[in-house]
């Protein structure tokens, strides 16, 4: 099978998995520090917690991140989809700095540059493996 | 008044256990999950032929999904594990970098991946990102 480059909806795909789990953590963070202190002794505070907006909204992006993420693992590698989810943490980082104005250490900046780096490495290679079909045609036998 | 005894000092090797645990329970869930994909083909043709029922059909249908998923729900709890134990500045970084190396070694070896030069050093380089962003 010969190996087509990415379309512009499957790079919007890998962009979804980027964005949505990192929006999703920080959705659910927000939500669970407006909560009351939730313990065994009161489980309804956390029942209660799923309703309120942040929350729900967490909920919704890492649903998104899990359609998206099984989305792109039908038609790329594992190891060609991983740094794509890895490149989240980038985006966390510059936000905490652009939007809430945190102070990103040197070692950050660097790690945020390594991560850029190696995203944009892998995305420049095949992002499937292309095998033989004989051995394709095997496999769905078994 | 009771003051709580402080939770016994977890030792290198049990702190070791606990990120080997997260990092081989998410990798296994990965690797199902990615197998369980490649199995079902392309979910955006699914979806073209069959809407998004027949693609939802198609991921739930497939035993090796919930072979994956469940494995993931366990790296989860485990996380939860080692939290209790170990402090987010090890675990988080840890698990996330180390992750990223074993899942390479699992694709290539169980999924038959082409993980060449240019994937080896994008997993290395993302792989010390990610060390150095979280810690």
């Amino acid at each position: 099978m010969a190996h087509q480059k990415l379309s512009s909806r499957q790079y919007f795909i890998l962009g979804l998995v980027s964005l949505c789990a990192p929006l999703g953590d920080t959705c659910l963070s927000r939500g669970m520090t407006h909560v009351p202190e939730v313990t065994l002794a009161h489980p309804g505070a956390l029942i209660a917690a799923v309703f309120t907006p942040w929350i729900i909204a967490g909920i919704a992006m890492l649903i998104g991140f899990f359609a998206s993420y099984l989305t792109a693992l039908s038609w790329a590698d594992l190891t060609y989809v991983l740094p794509a989810t890895a490149f989240g943490n980038v985006i966390v980082a510059l936000l905490s700095h652009f939007w809430l104005g945190e102070t990103i250490s040197v070692e950050r900046w660097a790690g945020i540059v390594l991560i850029t780096l190696g995203v944009g490495w892998v995305a420049q290679g095949p992002s499937l493996t292309e095998r033989p079909v004989a051995t394709v045609e095997q496999e769905q036998a078994q | 008044m009771m003051i709580p005894s402080p939770a016994p000092q977890t030792g290198p090797w049990a702190a070791a256990g606990m990120i080997a645990a997260v990092v081989l329970l998410s990798t296994a869930g990965e690797v199902l999950t990615a197998a369980a994909m490649k199995s079902i083909g392309d979910l955006d043709e699914i979806r073209a032929h069959s809407g998004l029922k027949g693609a939802i059909k198609a991921v739930v249908s497939c035993p090796l999904f919930f072979a994956g998923v469940s494995f993931l729900a366990l790296a989860f709890f485990s996380l939860l594990v080692a939290l209790n134990h170990l402090n987010l500045s090890l675990v988080a970084p840890a698990s996330a970098s180390l992750t990223l190396v074993t899942n390479a070694v699992a694709g290539k070896i169980f999924l038959k991946e082409n993980v060449d030069r240019r994937r080896w050093t994008a997993a290395g380089l993302v792989c010390i990102g990610v060390y150095l962003l979280a810690h």
